[in-house]
């Protein structure tokens, strides 16, 4: 019996060159590499994202998505006609063109870490404009996408060495806590293990 | 057409918690049972199999049991000036598919609801008097009382291996349990689960506060347990992974570990999956349901007849199915006439978020993990000086530590950026959240019907959800939240943050998976769309499960209600409605 | 029909407990005979799947080559509708069909053969009652000369032996009945003890053990660590009718066993076989459990870091299990039976308890063999039986491989790929 396992990483191809860029830019401002440790860059979040793209999620395979499609009130929900995928796909070369035209033909890739940190916070607050695209419900995709990418399992193709549990102290999927139920303040003694197993053995 | 097929005596419309319990005791009772299940065939193993179920991002954040909204989803709008628009993807709550139901992906938190709750405006009038009700608000008795019913409550949690401590023993408070619960006729089959560190902290800082703190009733199993069908569970091993998740060793009480590995076995049941119903079937003369139609995974339609038929799916399913096959009349919230998707209800929740010096290990956890407070539920206390009817418990549940959904953040924090990441490394051991779980009353705005314009997969309309909050549920979760961060100052925390329940009903963020009425249950057939025994009104060989039929919602999880409701109507269609079928009650 | 029981030496004595006491009972010899044939667990042989029970044609694997179980419902072509019951008697005791077609000792006759024949007679009597079903029987796949039934006289010269079980004397009658019931009908021995190059059972060293379908059917002898040493005749009544007890689940090929049949022989027969099973001698010298082995350090951490990682949601750290529910893995027999297979099938392709009438649930264990590789079970194995007081040899790498192309040989499938 073989468990269904969903997508395992490696979906390369899914991403343009540009878009790849992008992502990952802005998912190592969104979990920066800093004094805490390491971030969504070595974390692998940019291949996460792209094989969690070129999969279900990415095509909105559980989502309803049939019209008329309509504007709705915040209480309504996520109401674009996109998929993830497309979504991605129309932000990303929407932001790339409004960095251009405002900071002097660099993508934003190529911006500074500052000036992508403002472009990223425009995004989260509604700005700027991006056509058809709303910036607001790319950039809650966007960040969710990454801390999904930082904290999932490490089969997904983030989460590499464990990275973004070993920040928080999560010891992963373990099954028995009948012994360290009890033992109350105690740091848990295990490291990290993954569905697949350790990285290693430590 | 489609294709008609040998009839059976019951039919059983979808097969979570409440068609596994009348499978087994009407097919028990020597009937021929067939359940249809929309979705597949699930079971501990392969399906819930360790490691592969402790997967957060595919079940909890991807969805990966529940329903899914590609082919059935709800509109919904706040109001009725506004266009109601579908719920694209799930979020305030997941109801399940395949073989369990949500009852293979829900918590275990278990809960009878209070003797009151059962009379809720007779007892609000006797106590407040009738001006105490506002204006819209339209709460009515159940038809059966909590003593009624206590036995199959008992029934349900023995089924079950409930873990937890009595609080009311035949009308004897005891020390360690709930004081505010209706009395039981025994304690619980099983002993409280482990007392996680969050939990601890609670209990003292809730005494100190001057509450009746108690252990949480569990159907998550604190010791290897043998129910009354001989099924077997192993003991919870506290992985924290319940909700959302199947349970992989046996521990958390699902319709797979207490009653399908007998039920299966009967030559008189039967199971057929990925039948979806679309329709149930009336005679000419509207009287009598025939059976019904289903979609098979190939897309062939067929027609089950039936002498009974049983509408066991999710509390809206149940209701979709209702409006789809015209049975009933529809509520109007104009003329306020007709009963059927009238009384919605829904549940209010808030909570304080702390965050304490100690290491807490959130990651050890049972999804029904909690240590919790009555005081401020139903009416536990005196409302008359507050101006609201309900109420909530307050708990801090220790489910798990999940990292991508299942963190705390202190107020201010930054949603990315390296104060983001800082702050993730800083609290997330040293968090836990005090949930506000609060009653919804029905009140005369809140209803379903169909959609007008969108369409599910198979063609028929979806159903519309018109939903708000209104102020009396507002003002209880103010007065209980506040008596929640009473609590939270007294776990001396580091910094505590209240998330009141602000703005209008969202469907985006989850809040509970407890939706309730639509078609409601009652004495009186011009507000109610079945009778005390879940029988419909004008068509008594059909049945209703689930949590429609409450006529408002009490401030407790709905599972160990629906789950008595269950046994009680299976208790009146074995010993009096097969005797001479037709209506229980006279209308 | 009861003529026989005269003619037979000790007849009474074989009957002994619930048979006997059904008899005086009156209960048909029909009744008598559905019961001895749950007994002989016919049904697991002659019952294709999917197909009808008792229709037979179902692939027997064995190391010779595949055949396929008869049809044994009352078919007058296809099945034994046309036997009389002296043919059938034949068939049982001597591996003889009509026109001295001899029978692959597959069927296990070598066994059968010390059945009463009045017992016999029951069954056939009890199969007449069943609804004759058409099928059709393949032809043994066996390589020439194995394919010539005529050598089979040969093989029952040398190691087949006709005759109906003689009680001992000086042993109980419940002793005798449960030794009629083993080493009869039941055939308990034809998993449980080695065979030697031509598949006959070593005499001198039944219920030791032995492979079968790919699994390894542990010692049933007294042995303390591999056997049913510290087993009471009450623990091996528990597992046969309800497919566990305080130490073990039954699982693979036995979980069928207890599924088919032992659940449903009376307690009176169970503790019988219960009674004459404690009172089998260990093989060899009892080993103490605990022997120091000079085990590979690194190894053993990686065993227990993989221990730890994948069996304690069930078995617990401490590896004791949970009483009555998940088997404790310390003091294991299957964990240490001298040939690890049954351990490795079970880690590599999970295990099924058998629902019983006592025991509903089907406890399951899931397969791990799509994510531990062949080093990383020999690694698991080789720890499992030295810690918690274990003791067995190491698990080599080689045995976990070919376990692993039983199992996928078995699923027909690439399902288990080994990294």
């Amino acid at each position: 019996m073989v468990p269904a396992l969903t997508r395992r990483p490696g979906a390369d191809g899914h991403f343009t060159d540009a878009e790849r860029a992008f992502v990952d830019a802005a998912t190592a401002r969104i979990i920066p590499t800093d004094d805490t440790g390491a971030g969504a860059r070595e974390a692998g979040v940019t291949q996460f994202i792209e094989s969690q793209l070129a999969g279900d999620f990415g095509d909105a395979a559980r989502w309803y998505m049939q019209g008329p499609f309509k504007d709705g009130t915040d209480e309504q929900g996520y109401q674009l006609p996109l998929t993830p995928a497309q979504l991605y796909s129309a932000a990303i070369r929407a932001v790339d063109q409004h960095c251009r035209d405002f900071f002097g033909g660099r993508v934003f890739a190529d911006l500074d870490a500052e000036e992508q940190d403002e472009v990223l916070r425009g995004l989260e607050a509604g700005e700027p404009e991006l056509g058809d695209v709303d910036s607001r419900s790319f950039f809650k995709m966007l960040r969710a996408n990454t801390v999904e990418g930082f904290l999932s399992d490490p089969m997904y193709g983030g989460n590499q060495g464990f990275v973004g549990w070993r920040l928080i102290g999560f010891p992963g999927p373990r099954y028995d806590y009948t012994r360290f139920i009890g033992r109350h303040g105690e740091p848990f003694p295990l490291p990290p293990v993954g569905i697949l197993g350790r990285d290693g053995f430590i | 057409m489609p294709t008609k097929l040998p009839p059976v005596d019951v039919l059983l419309v979808g097969f979570g918690w409440t068609a596994a319990i009348l499978g087994e005791e009407l097919a028990q009772a020597g009937l021929e049972v067939l359940a249809l299940e929309r979705g597949q065939f699930r079971d501990t193993v392969p399906d819930f199999a360790m490691p592969q179920i402790q997967d957060e991002l595919r079940y909890a954040v991807r969805h990966e049991m529940f329903q899914e909204p590609a082919r059935q989803t709800i509109t919904f709008r706040n109001n009725h000036a506004q266009t109601a628009l579908p719920m694209r993807r799930l979020g305030s709550f997941n109801p399940g598919t395949g073989v369990g139901g949500a009852g293979v992906h829900w918590n275990g938190q278990h809960w009878r609801f209070l003797p009151n709750d059962f009379r809720q405006r007779s007892h609000v009038e006797e106590r407040y008097g009738a001006d105490f009700i506002p204006e819209g608000m339209t709460i009515q008795d159940w038809g059966v009382t909590y003593e009624e019913l206590e036995p199959h409550f008992d029934r349900f949690e023995y089924l079950c291996g409930t873990s937890g401590v009595a609080g009311n023993l035949n009308g004897e408070i005891t020390a360690q349990g709930n004081p505010f619960e209706g009395p039981r006729s025994r304690d619980y089959p099983n002993p409280p689960l482990e007392r996680s560190l969050g939990t601890l902290l609670f209990d003292k800082a809730a005494r100190e506060a001057g509450f009746h703190p108690f252990p949480a009733p569990a159907s998550n199993t604190s010791r290897p347990y043998r129910n009354p069908l001989g099924v077997q569970m192993g003991k919870c091993t506290y992985c924290g992974y319940c909700e959302w998740f199947g349970c992989a060793n046996y521990s958390k009480s699902t319709p797979q570990t207490t009653i399908l590995p007998v039920l299966l076995n009967r030559s008189n049941f039967s199971l057929r999956t990925n039948c979806n119903v679309t329709r149930i079937k009336l005679d000419r003369s509207g009287k009598r349901a025939t059976g019904a139609i289903y979609v098979d995974s190939s897309g062939e339609e067929h027609e089950q007849p039936a002498d009974l038929v049983i509408l066991s799916a999710y509390a809206t399913h149940n209701v979709h199915l209702l409006l789809l096959s015209g049975i009933g009349e529809v509520y109007d919230p104009k003329t306020r006439s007709g009963t059927l998707g009238r009384n919605y209800a829904y549940q209010m929740v808030s909570g304080v978020d702390v965050f304490v010096e100690e290491n807490l290990n959130p990651f050890m956890g049972a999804g029904a993990l909690g240590q919790a407070i009555d005081d401020f539920n139903g009416d536990n206390f005196d409302h008359g000086p507050h101006g609201f009817i309900g109420g909530a418990y307050v708990a801090l549940w220790t489910t798990g530590g999940r990292p991508i959904l299942q963190h705390q953040l202190p107020q201010g924090t930054p949603e990315w950026g390296s104060a983001w990441k800082q702050a993730m490394a800083e609290n997330y051991l040293r968090s836990a959240s005090l949930s506000v779980h609060g009653s919804v009353m029905s009140y005369n705005d809140a209803h379903l019907d169909l959609d007008p314009t969108y369409r599910d997969a198979y063609g028929d309309p979806l159903m519309r959800l018109t939903f708000d909050f209104h102020d009396n549920e507002r003002r209880m979760s103010r007065f209980v939240t506040a008596r929640a961060e009473e609590i939270a100052r007294a776990m001396r925390p580091r910094s505590y943050t209240v998330n009141q329940r602000q703005g209008p009903y969202s469907i985006v963020p989850y809040q509970t998976t407890h939706n309730t009425g639509g078609a409601v249950m009652g004495d009186d057939p011009s507000t109610s769309v079945v009778n005390r025994y879940l029988q419909h009104w004008d068509v008594p060989n059909l049945f209703v499960m689930g949590a429609c039929v409450f006529p408002q919602n009490a401030g407790y999880n709905p599972t160990g209600t629906v789950g008595a409701l269950t046994y009680w109507a299976a208790e009146a269609i074995k010993t009096r409605y097969l005797k001479n079928p037709g209506p229980l009650v006279d209308a | 029909m009861r003529a026989g029981l005269t003619v037979l030496a000790g007849a009474a004595v074989l009957t002994g407990t619930a048979a006997g006491l059904a008899q005086e009972a009156g209960f048909s010899d029909i009744e008598r005979g559905r019961y001895l044939a749950r007994v002989g667990d016919c049904v697991a042989c002659h019952t294709a799947e999917g197909g009808e029970p008792f229709a037979g044609n179902r692939p027997i694997p064995t190391p010779f080559g595949t055949l396929y179980s008869a049809n044994i419902t009352p078919d007058r072509e296809t099945g034994i509708g046309g036997w009389s019951d002296a043919e059938f008697e034949r068939a049982m005791t001597q591996g003889m069909a009509p026109g001295g077609k001899r029978l692959y000792p597959a069927f296990p006759y070598p066994f059968f053969t010390k059945a009463t024949r009045d017992d016999i007679r029951a069954i056939k009597a009890w199969l007449d009652t069943l609804e004759p079903v058409r099928q059709e029987v393949d032809p043994p796949e066996l390589p020439w000369p194995l394919s010539w039934r005529a050598l089979l006289a040969g093989w029952n010269a040398l190691f087949f032996e006709e005759g109906v079980f003689t009680p001992v004397p000086g042993k109980s009658a419940e002793w005798n009945r449960g030794a009629y019931l083993v080493e009869g009908l039941g055939h308990c021995a034809a998993c449980h003890s080695p065979k030697n190059l031509a598949g006959a059972v070593e005499l001198d060293e039944a219920f030791e053990g032995g492979f079968g379908e790919g699994w390894f059917a542990p010692d049933l002898t007294g042995d303390l660590r591999e056997g049913l040493g510290e087993w009471s005749v009450e623990d091996i009544v528990e597992y046969l009718k309800t497919g566990s007890n305080r130490f073990s689940s039954a699982g693979g090929p036995m979980a069928e066993v207890v599924e088919r049949s032992t659940q449903h022989l009376t307690r009176e027969d169970l503790r019988a076989m219960a009674v004459y099973l404690e009172d089998l001698p260990a093989a060899e010298e009892v080993a103490e459990p605990g022997d120091v082995r000079d085990l590979d350090e690194l190894l053993m951490a990686e065993g227990e870091a993989l221990f730890v990682d994948n069996c304690t949601g069930c078995h617990l750290m401490s590896g004791e299990g949970q009483e009555g529910v998940f088997p404790a893995l310390a003091g294991s027999s299957v964990l240490q039976q001298e040939e690890p297979h049954s351990a490795i099938q079970i880690v590599l392709g999970g295990a099924e308890k058998p629902s019983t009438e006592a025991k509903p649930t089907p406890l399951a264990m899931p397969a791990l063999g799509w994510k531990l590789d062949d080093d990383e079970v020999a690694a698991l194995l080789t720890y499992l039986r030295n810690a918690f007081g274990n003791s067995a040899s190491p698990v080599e790498h080689s045995t976990v491989t070919d376990v692993r192309s039983i199992i996928e040989e078995r699923e027909g499938t690439a399902a288990l790929a080994s990294e």
